[in-house]
């Protein structure tokens, strides 16, 4: 590991700064009003086209997920022999099934476009949820405890870092002969978590170092106190940024590995296996390629969106 | 510093044997079967199918299976494929070239674009151009990788008929550069936002300001004082990429059908060829760690408060 | 090195330094910045001049718009969000805010240079000290990278850093704080400036430092018979070396008045404020004085004086009119020279 050479960091800025962005609110006639980085966050937030543009897709996506018959008639799987053979799509008839035209099986691409968001953003959110929480737990306890606990984390991501994402979940997925939504989470868990470790980490040993925590130390708080009171709210923040960020990564795996054959499997609908059937057709009926495609992109866009707002958000040295 | 570069090589060794376990043991000690994919439906006689495990050794312990193996490792020995009984050491040398070059110009083409479009938007923090490179870089980076390829393929190769949809066996390196491009989209995106805020950041720093009250020109302003400190977390993602790029060659190779190394591990999952797929990984591992190392280096270049002692 | 005594080492001819005329004259000067909770007024009509051999003391907390002045001065005000609303600032007779981006970058550094408070952030970390002062001699001289860091070493050897042809290849990081903001002075000096803004030199030093640092900045300038601007908040720094003092206050100048007459006689109740807060040994045991309050937001600056809410001697008045920057004189009418203050009760405060 490289190291910094100590370079003495007492930068004691005693004089006045010159951007007056950092005067403090609190004036002698006490109109102005105390802000914390999370209701500053929130107040950006609300502003920030970004996040309501994101917001606005995700709960869309999220709605097809739980109630897709809401957005559209039959099944994904139903076969229409008579819309059999690409029937073209008919973009008058909007969330009707012909509205995007049929695949090669004549099974309509708008619904299976929409029930394949259940499997997408539920691998999304939930492998999101696992990786946080595993991740996070472990972080902290190494980046706090040290000693034989952070080496023994460290070595341990060290060896997941050196796996390619891909390739590992490639292998394990391979084992498995059914392979379903649950399946698929575990896989990407089990080698995601160490990104939100390594996060936690390094949070927790900057706030570990803060004159506030060492404070609270001197004043005889126990340790699952300074952990839950002082330590975690302030190390949430790095952590809550590279979850959301990720979320939309996740996304886009599980659709990789679906495209690749060794993701999803039928009877689940997924965007990724239906991109990589719509090749066949790519000369007759892009469409079957392209609708896809799109749907899982705005996907993956509208969570990297939301999770890029959310760290402008809480990035204090960004504003 | 040959203090430091041993010490580094050294601490390699655990990572590499780690990593090639972890993935030795998700090829082995979960449910698949290797004999039974090779053999299929014919041999169905479980007496034949012992005697083939014993024969490849994969009736042993799991942890004698690896030890077999790493020393076979340690010695260039590979192992060979179950199903063509050809070394697997020639296998990937065989597909090993096309994709370091794929890599390669895929890593060329992140790093040039990418640090041009950082460069050039982080000079103007949220002015227009910025704004368009954060659309840009979000859209890169909301597209996975294989929609990207089949987008790329649909109009370079079906749409416009400037490309053959599929790179040919004895490749030239002209038909890599549409695969090498769709590879490094993700990276440049990354690359370029990294190098955004790097920029964006060190101009507000004091020795910028300090360099402008000098009376220096613009020019060197930005050439001299800025980039050297702006290059330095971009050159740590660089060095760590182009082990990524190998990897997801997967998919690249796969949809523009290039004999590579993706390839080669996505037909011998399929199989449960594991030295194969264990072999390529390990291979893969060891440029990623060489890199990481070459990067730290690198950085202690660039960068002199840092010193290895 | 007997090549860096052949030619001056300013291409600039000084015209006659001693003719009264103002080196620098900063005229009605008005600062904005554009920020999330508003405008923020940081400097509101400021008026200042500095001659050759000069020292001008500008003193303020914290906010009170003196570091901003100095950044306009310099043309390295960041715009945005900052914004030069109105005003002059006057180099050598010149309006320096309507010169070219390109006349301007010429007198930065070779005529008009700054030294800044924090020498570890200012100095660039990827670079050795040698490199970034010889810079200097490389871009306004046109010298090249050899003869530069002869001179390099030379501006190091006069800022007394021991042993500078051996050090002139560290990196900022490999030098004590000291001895980098000497590096910083050497940086500052090395074209033989007309003017010097000294940016709180000394603040981030260790107190025993502080004296060295401040007495080479002054026996320089001495001898190099520049103008000086030193921009502090610690009264204890200017008394030494400073010919006069302009007391700022969220934004504006409250008082200015020739250094000793300051100490002797504030004649505005902040800077009254100010004196009484240093502790001194006979009043050994009695409770320090203190300022109460805070300093204002300078996007809801008070109206009136915008000291009213923290001035002991605060009336109605002091609460609707702005109290202009006016004369103040002896108790018979007698003129004092370079005093002024804007309090309404300005007499009450130096002679009641």
């Amino acid at each position: 590991m490289p190291e910094k050479t100590a370079v003495d960091s007492q930068n004691s800025k005693v004089a006045d700064t010159p951007v007056p962005a950092t005067v403090e609110p609190e004036t002698g006639n006490g109109t102005g009003k105390a802000r914390s980085l999370w209701s500053d966050a929130w107040h950006d937030l609300r502003r920030s086209p970004l996040f309501l543009a994101s917001s606005l897709l995700i709960v869309m996506l999220v709605t097809m997920a739980v109630f897709p018959s809401l957005f559209a008639d039959g099944s994904p799987t139903e076969a229409d022999l008579a819309n059999n053979y690409l029937k073209p799509p008919n973009w008058s008839h909007i969330m009707q099934p012909d509205w995007f035209g049929y695949d090669i099986q004549g099974r309509s691409v708008w619904t299976r476009m929409v029930y394949g968001a259940r499997a997408s953003i539920l691998v999304g959110v939930l492998v999101t949820l696992i990786v946080t929480a595993v991740g996070s737990v472990l972080g902290m306890l190494a980046g706090y405890f040290g000693g034989i606990w952070d080496t023994l984390l460290s070595r341990l991501t060290d060896i997941f870092f050196g796996i390619p994402f891909l390739l590992g979940a490639m292998v394990i997925l391979t084992t498995f002969d059914k392979r379903t939504v649950w399946v698929v989470i575990l896989a990407i868990s089990f080698l995601g978590w160490t990104t939100i470790a390594r996060v936690a980490r390094g949070a927790v040993i900057s706030v570990k170092q803060a004159d506030y925590v060492v404070a609270a130390k001197a004043l005889g708080a126990s340790t699952s106190r300074i952990l839950l009171r002082h330590i975690l709210p302030n190390a949430l923040a790095p952590i809550i940024v590279v979850a959301t960020i990720s979320l939309g990564g996740y996304i886009g795996a599980e659709a990789t590995l679906s495209f690749l054959g060794v993701g999803l499997s039928e009877p689940v609908v997924s965007w990724g296996v239906d991109v990589s059937r719509g090749f066949q057709s790519i000369r007759n009926a892009p469409y079957v390629l392209i609708m896809p495609s799109v749907l899982v992109s705005i996907t993956v866009l509208s969570f990297l969106m939301f999770g890029d707002a959310v760290r402008n958000a809480l990035d204090p040295k960004l504003r | 510093m040959g203090h430091y570069v041993a010490r580094r090589l050294l601490q390699m060794i655990p990572v590499f044997i780690g990593s090639t376990a972890l993935v030795f043991l998700m090829m082995y000690a979960l449910p698949g079967d290797p004999v039974r994919a090779l053999a299929g439906e014919q041999y169905s006689d479980p007496v034949q199918i012992a005697a083939l495990k014993a024969e490849l050794g994969l009736d042993q312990p799991i942890w004698l299976q690896y030890w077999d193996y790493l020393t076979g490792l340690v010695q260039g020995d590979f192992g060979r494929q179950i199903a063509s009984g050809r070394p697997v050491a020639d296998v990937i040398a065989e597909a090993w070239p096309v994709t370091v070059q794929l890599a390669l110009f895929a890593l060329v083409f992140t790093t040039v674009v990418g640090i041009s479009l950082g460069v050039i938007a982080g000079l103007r923090p949220n002015s227009l151009r910025d704004r368009g490179l954060l659309l840009l870089t979000l859209v890169l980076v909301s597209v996975p990788s294989f929609v990207l390829g089949r987008m790329a393929q649909y109009f370079f190769a079906f749409q416009l008929d400037l490309v053959e949809p599929n790179v040919s066996l004895d490749e030239s390196w002209t038909e890599l550069l549409l695969p090498a491009t769709v590879l490094g989209a993700l990276s440049l995106a990354y690359v370029a936002r990294l190098t955004r805020t790097s920029v964006a950041e060190n101009l507000r720093s004091d020795y910028i300001r300090t360099a402008i009250a000098k009376g220096l020109p613009r020019r060197r302003v930005i050439g001299v004082h800025l980039l050297r400190n702006s290059m330095i977390p971009v050159v740590t993602y660089l060095g760590t990429d182009l082990g990524t790029l190998m990897a997801g060659a997967v998919v690249t190779e796969g949809i523009f059908n290039i004999h590579g190394i993706g390839n080669l591990v996505f037909d011998a999952l399929g199989h449960r060829e594991g030295s194969t797929v264990v072999g390529v990984v390990s291979l893969i591992v060891v440029v990623y760690l060489i890199c990481s190392l070459l990067v730290d280096l690198l950085y202690a270049v660039l960068d002199p408060r840092i010193r290895y002692a | 090195m007997t090549l860096i005594d052949e030619a001056p080492m300013s291409p600039y001819q000084g015209d006659d330094p001693d003719s009264g005329e103002p080196l620098l004259e900063v005229r009605d000067l008005h600062v904005e910045f554009h920020t999330r909770d508003g405008v923020a007024k940081a400097v509101n009509g400021v008026n200042y001049s500095v001659k050759a051999g000069e020292t001008l003391a500008v003193l303020g907390e914290s906010g009170s718009g003196k570091s901003v002045t100095a950044q306009a001065i310099m043309g390295i005000l960041d715009m945005p969000p900052g914004r030069i609303t109105k005003g002059e600032i006057l180099f050598r007779g010149q309006d320096m805010l309507k010169m070219s981006d390109e006349e301007r970058r010429k007198l930065r550094g070779a005529r008009i240079a700054m030294i800044f408070q924090d020498a570890l952030s200012s100095l660039n970390p990827v670079y050795s000290v040698g490199y970034q002062l010889g810079e200097m001699f490389r871009v306004h001289l046109g010298l090249s990278k050899k003869d530069a860091k002869a001179k390099a070493i030379e501006m190091m050897d006069r800022v007394k850093i021991p042993a500078a042809a051996a050090r002139v290849n560290d990196y900022p990081h490999q030098f004590s704080g000291g001895m980098r903001q000497r590096i910083m002075i050497a940086m500052a000096l090395s074209l033989e400036p007309d003017l010097i803004i000294a940016d709180e030199p000394t603040t981030a030093l260790d107190v025993t430092v502080q004296a060295q640092v401040m007495d080479l900045l002054a026996e320089l300038q001495r001898e190099y018979h520049m103008g000086l601007m030193l921009i502090t908040h610690d009264l204890g720094v200017v008394a030494d070396v400073a010919d006069k003092i302009a007391v700022m206050y969220a934004g504006r100048i409250v008082e200015r008045a020739p250094v000793h007459e300051l100490y002797k006689r504030p004649a505005h109740p902040y800077t009254k404020g100010l004196l009484d807060s240093i502790p001194r040994l006979d009043q050994k045991g009695q409770e320090l004085y203190a300022i109460k309050g805070l300093p204002p937001n300078l996007t809801r600056i008070p109206s009136g004086c915008a000291f009213n809410p923290r001035c002991p001697m605060a009336q109605d008045i002091c609460r609707t009119d702005i109290p202009a920057l006016q004369p103040v004189t002896e108790r018979d009418g007698g003129e004092l020279v370079g005093r002024g203050s804007a309090c309404h009760f300005w007499k009450e405060t130096i002679h009641g």
